[in-house]
């Protein structure tokens, strides 16, 4: 490589990294920040000092609320962050009203958080976890007297822009799973048409969660996204197209069982019911846990917590093609479809002994004549 | 006196045998997809084998498919989409009604035809509506490959209207009916075979039938 060919360095401004040296935060490790995010979100290395002066002191508002949920996805965010990153992230943002981590309890705590809305409004990042109930008039879920369906359409009505995390808030999820007691939704299908970016996953990886609101930062607006409403830059590829074990899927090399010698060697487990073919996630770029590892990677296929059809199409989890609707827990499509051929064969073998046998079904071409 | 007609013109006859061809290869293929049986050492590529014969018979069948939907306007009536739906006329309902009985052991008459026979006919309009189930989910499936493409944008509406793993287990499930269907379809066309002695099975191949205009 000649001399020309080499990229221009980047650097961030020195002031910028003073900065975050003051509040802690060594130079090293902000621009492992800065670069990371930049790297998950799928932006060039250029684009790294603009992602670096974007976390200068913008104190973005942010209100968190939790409806039908598990507060997986907060935890996931919380506590599983590189420290650092969450110094970083929660620096920037000033969390406003989030039910998990805040003082406040009771109507002091409704009221801090109609009153950020208030103050913030069209200003704040709303993000939702959990799916929001329908039935009974919005009964089954109600905080501080108020249905979730009320203070979501008034929370997502006056945000800037809406999050949801995890796959519940995203497409329904757990709660919303057949027969689907409580009528639970996601967060589009309660407000169509407003400024929401979805974050499926069960939980949200708290990378992804980020790298969009790193986005919002830098470019005060949401990442582009699928026909799903999901950035495009964390499931615009399929697990099975990305995954470590990919090449003993073409190769033919299945894991059989649990514990056996093929799974430990890391061979295939579509056969053990990965839904990686069906799942769109990039789950096998950034793992979880900074890095250290994803279930495919520990051994265990894909559950598909990501899909819009989980939990109903995904389970059984260690079959790959879902229960056929109808049948019982036993019958696989292949059992029935392996009756049904039998029946068809038995059927007509019958059928045709019997028109071997009958008589008087002659016509005038039959009116033959023999050959000697 | 008997006549040699001219009845499957060579598209039909060539859009079935490809056809046929295809639906045993994508059988065959998709079975070995849906249950990994060949499993292989290192070096191997088998099931990236298997997949890439899928796909090829899979663009031959979709190809051989439209040429028989073309056929199906551009054909003489035995080869027309009319012949499918026997339910339109009169004599077709009274045909339909008579070939059934004689399926049934009701009724004694073989509807006599020169194309296809009513109840095979509809049976065929049914078979063709499978092949074009076969055809939307597959390629929708195929087209997750490549999330951003041309293709993934045309079936996403299908794609999240039905969820990609009911497709799955509807393409998957098509293929036992389509085997079902093959077992019935020969064995129908032996029993005609035998029973109208006017070279059914032979007119797959050739094109050419033997007609007694008394018995029509
Ligand atoms: C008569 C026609 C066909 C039959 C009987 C057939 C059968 C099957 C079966 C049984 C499977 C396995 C499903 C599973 O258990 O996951 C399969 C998979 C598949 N088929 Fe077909 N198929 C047919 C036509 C097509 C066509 C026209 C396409 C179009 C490209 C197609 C594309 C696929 C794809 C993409 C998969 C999934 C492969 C994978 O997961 O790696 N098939 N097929
Ligand atoms: C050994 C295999 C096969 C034989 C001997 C055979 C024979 C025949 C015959 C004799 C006909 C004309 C029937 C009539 O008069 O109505 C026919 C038509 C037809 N067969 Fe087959 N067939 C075979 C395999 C298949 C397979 C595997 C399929 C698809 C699953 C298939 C689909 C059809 C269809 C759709 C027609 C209507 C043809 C048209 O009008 O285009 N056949 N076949
Ligand atoms: S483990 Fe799952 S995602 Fe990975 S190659 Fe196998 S089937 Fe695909």
């Amino acid at each position: 490589m000649n001399s020309e060919q080499i990229p221009e360095p980047i650097s961030i401004p020195e002031e910028i990294l003073q900065k975050w040296e003051a509040k802690g935060v060594s130079r090293r490790d902000f621009m492992k920040f800065c670069t990371a995010v930049t790297a998950t979100l799928a932006l060039p290395v250029s684009f790294i000092p603009q992602v670096a002066a974007a976390m200068d002191d913008q104190r973005l508002p942010v209100i968190w609320v939790e409806y039908q949920s598990c507060s997986g996805d907060s935890e996931a965010f919380l506590r599983a962050n590189q420290p650092t990153a969450a110094e970083i992230i929660l620096d920037v943002i000033s969390l406003e009203y989030a039910e998990v981590v805040m003082a406040a309890a009771g109507h002091q705590a409704e009221q801090a958080k109609w009153a950020a809305m208030e103050k913030y409004k069209g200003k704040y990042l709303l993000i939702v976890e959990g799916s929001i109930p329908t039935g009974a008039g919005g009964a089954y879920c109600t905080v501080g007297g108020e249905s979730a369906v009320d203070s979501a359409k008034k929370l997502i009505q006056n945000a800037a822009a809406t999050i949801t995390v995890g796959t519940c808030a995203s497409f329904g999820g757990i709660p919303a799973a057949a027969p689907n007691p409580t009528g639970a939704v996601s967060v589009r299908e309660l407000v169509p048409g407003a400024a929401i970016v979805n974050l499926p996953g069960c939980p949200v990886n708290a990378e992804n969660l980020t790298a969009t609101i790193v986005h919002f930062l830098t470019f005060g607006k949401l990442p582009a996204v699928d026909a799903l409403g999901r950035p495009k830059f964390a499931y615009g590829k399929r697990i099975h197209d990305n995954c470590e074990r990919r090449a003993h899927f073409d190769a033919g090399q299945y894991a059989e069982d649990f514990g056996d010698a093929a799974q430990r060697q890391g061979h295939c487990l579509y056969k053990l019911g990965c839904k990686g073919p069906e799942t769109f996630h990039n789950c096998p770029t950034i793992r979880y846990n900074e890095g250290t590892s994803w279930p495919i990677m520990a051994g265990h296929g894909c559950i598909g917590c990501s899909e819009p059809g989980f939990w109903d199409t995904m389970t059984p989890f260690y079959r790959r093609l879902p229960q056929v609707p109808g049948f019982g827990i036993e019958a696989t499509a292949d059992k029935i479809g392996l009756g049904l051929v039998a029946a068809t064969a038995a059927a007509f073998a019958a059928h045709g002994i019997a028109s071997a046998c009958r008589k008087g079904d002659a016509m005038e071409s039959d009116k033959l004549k023999r050959e000697e | 006196m008997l006549e040699i007609r001219y009845v499957w013109e060579w598209p039909v006859r060539i859009t079935h045998w490809v056809n046929a061809l295809c639906v045993v290869v994508l059988a065959l293929t998709g079975f070995a997809i849906g249950t990994p049986i060949l499993v292989a050492g290192d070096g191997s590529y088998v099931m990236g084998w298997v997949r890439f014969v899928h796909y090829v018979a899979a663009y031959a069948f979709t190809v051989s498919v439209l040429a028989r939907f073309y056929w199906m306007f551009a054909g003489n009536h035995h080869a027309s989409w009319r012949a499918f739906i026997p339910w339109t006329t009169a004599v077709g309902r009274r045909n339909f009604v008579k070939m059934l009985r004689y399926y049934t052991f009701t009724g004694k008459q073989i509807s006599y035809e020169v194309g296809h026979n009513p109840v095979a006919a509809l049976a065929y309009a049914g078979i063709f509506a499978l092949f074009v189930f076969q055809i939307v989910s597959g390629f929708a499936l195929y087209s997750q490959y490549n999330p951003g493409g041309f293709m993934a944008g045309l079936f996403a509406p299908l794609l999240n209207l039905v969820g990609n793993q009911w497709l799955r287990l509807g393409h998957h499930g098509v293929m036992w009916l389509l085997l079902g269907f093959f077992i019935n379809h020969v064995y129908s066309g032996w029993l005609m075979d035998v029973k109208e002695r006017n070279g059914t099975m032979s007119g797959i191949v050739s094109g050419y039938r033997f007609i007694e205009p008394r018995d029509l």
